[in-house]
C-alpha cells in the first residue's frame, strides 16, 4: 500500500464533486421516505393495514423487499430496498472507474512507474468507496433521526454498497477494459436483486443466496439484528482479498480472460452508421435483454397481488389512493414502467454520450476527416440514443404481457403493456435529445444530462413530498407521461414531449456543424 | 494554402497569422516546436476547427464549407492514433478507407507486408507504433490527391522509419502531395522540397532547404601561413597560433576566404550548416 496515501487524495480530488452529491442525495431517501409515511399514513391502524397488506402482495415483496413491523421506520426501511439497489449500482461504478478504467486509458502505467505499492491503486479505490458508503450509512442514520433503528438501516445500505464495491473490485480484474468488467459487476448486481425478488415474492429461503437481501434481514426498527451484517462483511472481505490476490497475478493493463484476435478485415463496416452499430450494439443488447428479464421475473409476480386483493376492498382503496391509481395491478404496473422510464432515459444519455466519448478519446477526428460529413456521423449515434430505448421499453412490455398474461390466461395483455410501456418512450426522448442539444452547442457539458435525469428522479421520487410546486414538478418530462395501464391515455403530452425531443436533437445537430471538433 | 490564419482558444492564441502555402506535387516539411500550433493548422485544413480570421483554400476549395468533398481527396494520419478498442486493425482500415470513398486492396495487402503488421490484433492490443502502422496503411493505401500526416513515425522503429521513407518517396513519384509534420530532420531532409518553419502560430521560414542553409552559418577551421588576429565579420572567432575557428554567414563566405588567402592558407575545412543548427536556432527562439 505504499503511495497509496497520495492514490486517495488523488480520488478525492477526482471526485470532489460527484462523491459528497451521491452521498448527499442517496443518504437523504430513507428520511424522505419516511417523512412521506408520515404523512400518509399518520395513525397506527392505516400503518399496521399498510404493512399487513403489503406482506401478503408477493409483487411488492419482490420488488422492495420484505416489512417487518409496522412503525414509520419499518415501513421507510422497505421502501430503502431500492436506495440499497442504487448504492450498490453506484459502489459498481466508482470501483470500477477508479481501477479498470484507469489502466484501460494507460494512466494506471504512469503512476504504477512510481514509487507506489502494488496493491496501492486497488486499495486506495477500495477505501475511499467504503468511506463514502460507511459515511452515507451515518448520515443517512442521521437524517432521520439518530436511534439504533436508524443506525442499522444506515449500516445495512451501506454494507451493500460495500459487498458491491468489492464486486466491481473483482470484475475489474477480470476483464481488459472498462466496459466489460461494468457488464460483469452489473450483470452480477443484477443477479443478485432478480435472486432476491424471486425469494422474498414466493416466501422461500432463495433470498439468502443473495447479498443483497443480508441488508433487509437486519430487521430496522422492528426485530433488530446485527447478525446479518457479519455475512456482508465477511463477503467483502473475501471479494475484495480475492481482488487482491488476482491483482498482483496478471499484467498491469491485461486481464485474466485472455483478448481474442479479430478478423483481418471487414466488409460490413461500411459508413459512419455500420460503424454506430459496432460501438452501440453492446448497449442495445444489454439493456434489451435486462428489460425483457426484469418485465418477465416481475410480470409472474404481479398476478399474487390481484389476488390478496379480491376479498378486501378497502385495502384496494387505500392502495389505490397511494398509487394513484384504478386496480392495483394496473398501478403496480404502471410504477414499475415509470422506474422504467428512468432507465430507459438513462441509457438514451448513455448512448447519446458515446458521441462525446469518440470525440473527446480522439476517435471522432481521423472519421471527419474522412468523406463523411457530421451529421451523418451524429446521426448514426442518435439513432441508437433515440431507437435504444423504444426497443428496451417494448422489451420491458412484452415481458410483463407475457408473464402476467400467461398467469391470467389473457395474452391480450402483451400488446397492452407493451403500448403502455410505449407511453413512456416520449420522456426518455427528451432526456436524449437534452444529451444531443448540450453535446452540439455545450460540448462540455455534456454529462450535465446525467445532473438532469437525477433531479428528474428526485422530482418524481419526492418531489410532492417537499410541497414543491406544481411548475416545478412540471419541469420533469417524467410528470407528464400519463399513467398506463389503468389512467387515462392522453395523446398531447406525448406529441409535445416527441416535439420537444426532436427540437433538442435538430438544435444539437446544428451546433455540432458549426463548432470545433476535439475542443 | 493558408494565409494570415489566426485561432484562438480562450485565452491560448494558437495560431497567430500563420502562412503556409503547399505546391502540387511537392513533399512539404511542416516544422516547429511543440506547441507551435501545427496540429492546429492541420486541424484548420481539415474542417474541424474554424479559423478565428484568415483564409485557407485546401486544393482549390474551402476545407470549412466544402469539408466532405475535399475529404474524398486527402488522407489523413494523425498525430497520436487511438483506435476502438474493440475493433481489429484490419477492420479500421476497411472502415477509414471506405469511408474515404475506397481502398485499394492489393496496394493494403502489400502495405500490411512491408509495416509487418498484424490486421487481426483488436484495438487496445496494438503498441503506438503498431497503432500509427494502422493509420498510414490506411492512408497509404487510399487513392488520393494529397496526404496530411501530423509527426507520422512517431513512435515506429527504425526500420519501419524506413519503410515509412521509401513509400512516401513512391507517393510523391506517382504525383501526390504531400504536407509531412515532423520532428525527425533526417527524414525531412530526406524527403522535403521545401519547408515551413512555424512558431508561436506563425510561420518564421519557409523555402527550399538550399534556401534555408543561405540564411545560416558555415563553420571554417584553418590553419594560416602567417598568424591573423582578427577577421572582419565572422562569429566565436578562436585563434590558436597560425590556427583559427569561427563561423560566418552564409553569404559573407567569398569576402572572408578572400580575406584568408591574404594570410596564406595551409589547410582548411568547412562544414555546411547542418540542418540541427538551423533548427536550433529557431526554435530556441521559444525561449528567449
Amino acid at each position: 500500500m505504499t503511495g497509496g496515501w497520495h492514490l486517495i487524495r488523488l480520488i478525492l480530488r477526482r471526485d470532489r464533486v460527484l462523491l459528497p452529491l451521491w452521498v448527499l442525495i442517496l443518504s437523504a431517501l430513507p428520511a424522505a421516505y419516511a417523512a412521506s409515511f408520515a404523512e400518509l399514513t399518520p395513525t397506527e391502524e392505516s400503518r399496521a393495514l399498510y404493512a399487513r397488506t403489503t406482506a401478503g402482495i408477493p409483487s411488492i415483496e419482490g420488488m422492495l423487499g420484505p416489512i417487518y413491523g409496522s412503525s414509520v421506520g419499518a415501513l421507510a426501511t422497505q421502501r430503502a430496498g431500492l436506495t440499497l439497489l442504487i448504492v450498490a449500482l453506484i459502489n459498481v461504478l466508482v470501483v470500477i472507474r477508479h481501477t479498470r478504467t484507469e489502466e484501460d486509458a494507460g494512466r494506471r502505467e504512469l503512476v504504477a512507474a512510481t514509487v507506489v505499492g502494488r496493491h496501492a491503486p486497488l486499495g486506495a479505490a477500495l477505501l475511499v468507496v467504503i468511506a463514502a458508503d460507511l459515511v452515507l450509512g451515518l448520515l443517512t442514520a442521521a437524517f432521520m433521526g439518530l436511534s439504533s433503528g436508524s443506525l442499522l438501516l444506515g449500516m445495512s445500505v451501506a454494507s451493500a454498497g460495500i459487498v458491491f464495491a468489492a464486486v466491481g473490485a473483482v470484475a475489474a480484474q477480470l476483464t481488459e477494459n472498462a466496459g466489460p468488467a461494468r457488464g460483469l459487476a452489473l450483470g452480477a448486481l443484477g443477479v443478485a436483486y432478480l435472486v432476491r425478488a424471486a425469494g422474498d415474492a414466493t416466501g422461500s429461503g432463495l433470498s439468502w443466496a443473495s447479498p443483497l437481501a443480508w441488508s433487509q434481514y437486519t430487521q430496522p426498527f422492528a426485530d433488530e439484528t446485527w447478525l446479518p451484517l457479519l455475512a456482508s462483511a465477511g463477503l467483502a472481505v473475501l471479494l475484495a482479498g480475492l481482488a487482491g490476490w488476482l491483482s498482483v497475478r496478471r499484467d498491469v493493463g491485461g486481464g485474466l480472460l485472455p483478448a481474442r484476435l479479430g478478423p483481418a478485415g471487414s466488409t460490413s463496416l461500411t459508413g459512419p452508421f455500420a460503424l454506430a452499430w459496432r460501438l452501440q450494439k453492446g448497449l442495445l443488447i444489454g439493456w434489451s435483454a435486462g428489460f425483457l428479464v426484469f418485465g418477465l421475473a416481475f410480470g409472474g409476480a404481479v398476478s399474487g397481488a390481484t389476488e390478496a386483493f379480491n376479498g378486501n376492498p378497502e385495502l384496494a382503496e387505500l392502495f389505490a389512493r397511494l398509487g394513484g391509481g384504478v386496480s392495483l395491478t394496473d398501478t403496480f404496473i404502471a410504477t414499475l414502467l415509470g422506474m422504467a422510464a428512468i432507465a430507459a432515459a438513462a441509457y438514451g444519455i448513455q448512448a447519446a454520450l458515446r458521441m462525446r466519448a469518440e470525440e473527446s478519446a480522439m476517435r471522432a477526428e481521423p472519421v471527419l476527416a474522412t468523406a463523411t460529413a457530421r451529421v451523418p456521423w451524429a446521426l448514426g449515434h442518435v439513432v441508437f440514443a433515440v431507437i435504444g430505448p423504444v426497443v428496451a421499453l417494448v422489451m420491458i412490455g412484452a415481458g410483463l404481457g407475457l408473464t402476467y398474461g400467461a398467469d391470467v390466461g389473457d395474452l391480450g395483455q402483451v400488446p397492452r403493456l407493451i403500448g403502455a410501456a410505449l407511453a413512456q418512450a416520449p420522456a426518455a426522448a427528451t432526456l436524449t435529445g437534452l444529451t444531443v442539444a448540450l453535446f452540439g452547442l455545450l460540448p462540455r457539458l455534456s454529462a450535465v444530462a446525467w445532473g438532469i435525469l437525477a433531479i428528474c428522479l428526485l422530482l418524481g421520487q419526492i418531489g410532492a413530498l417537499l410541497q414543491l410546486s406544481q411548475a416545478v414538478l412540471d419541469l420533469s418530462p417524467f410528470t407528464h407521461t400519463p399513467r398506463l395501464p389503468g389512467g387515462e391515455a392522453t395523446a398531447l403530452p406525448l406529441v409535445v414531449l416527441t416535439g420537444v425531443a426532436t427540437v433538442l436533437v435538430a438544435a444539437g445537430l446544428w451546433g455540432f456543424r458549426r463548432r470545433d471538433v476535439g475542443v | 494554402m493558408v494565409s494570415g490564419l489566426h485561432k484562438t482558444f480562450g485565452r491560448t492564441h494558437a495560431l497567430n497569422g500563420l502562412d503556409l502555402t503547399v505546391k502540387t506535387g511537392e513533399v512539404h516539411g511542416f516544422l516547429g516546436p511543440n506547441g507551435s500550433g501545427k496540429s492546429t493548422t492541420i486541424r484548420v485544413l481539415l474542417g474541424l476547427l474554424r479559423a478565428d480570421s484568415g483564409s485557407a483554400r485546401l486544393l482549390g476549395g474551402d476545407p470549412w464549407k466544402d469539408a466532405t468533398a475535399l475529404h474524398r481527396r486527402l488522407a489523413y494520419v494523425p498525430g497520436d492514433v487511438t483506435l476502438w478498442p474493440n475493433l481489429s486493425g484490419g477492420e479500421v482500415i476497411d472502415l477509414l478507407g471506405r469511408l474515404r470513398g475506397g481502398l485499394n486492396p492489393q496496394r493494403r495487402a502489400e502495405l500490411l507486408e512491408r509495416f509487418d503488421l498484424d490486421p487481426r490484433k483488436k484495438g487496445r492490443a496494438y503498441s503506438k507504433g503498431n497503432r500509427q502502422k494502422v493509420a498510414l496503411v490506411a492512408a497509404l493505401a487510399s487513392d488520393v490527391e494529397l496526404l496530411i500526416l501530423d509527426e507520422p513515425t512517431s513512435g515506429l522503429d527504425p526500420l519501419m522509419e524506413e519503410v515509412f521513407r521509401e513509400c512516401v518517396v513512391e507517393e510523391k513519384r506517382s504525383g501526390r502531395t504531400v504536407l509531412l509534420s515532423s520532428h525527425i530532420l533526417a527524414e525531412v531532409e530526406q524527403l522535403c522540397d521545401r519547408v515551413s518553419i512555424i512558431r508561436n502560430g506563425q510561420t518564421v521560414e519557409t523555402g527550399t532547404l538550399t534556401d534555408l542553409r543561405h540564411l545560416t552559418r558555415t563553420s571554417i577551421s584553418a590553419d594560416l601561413a602567417a598568424p591573423l588576429t582578427s577577421i572582419p565579420g565572422v562569429h566565436d572567432l578562436v585563434v590558436d597560433g597560425t590556427r583559427v575557428r569561427f563561423e560566418v554567414d552564409t553569404d559573407r563566405l567569398d569576402e572572408t576566404l578572400k580575406h584568408l588567402t591574404t594570410a596564406g592558407v595551409r589547410s582548411l575545412t568547412s562544414q555546411p550548416p547542418t540542418l540541427e543548427e538551423l533548427f536550433m536556432r529557431h526554435y530556441q527562439g521559444v525561449a528567449s
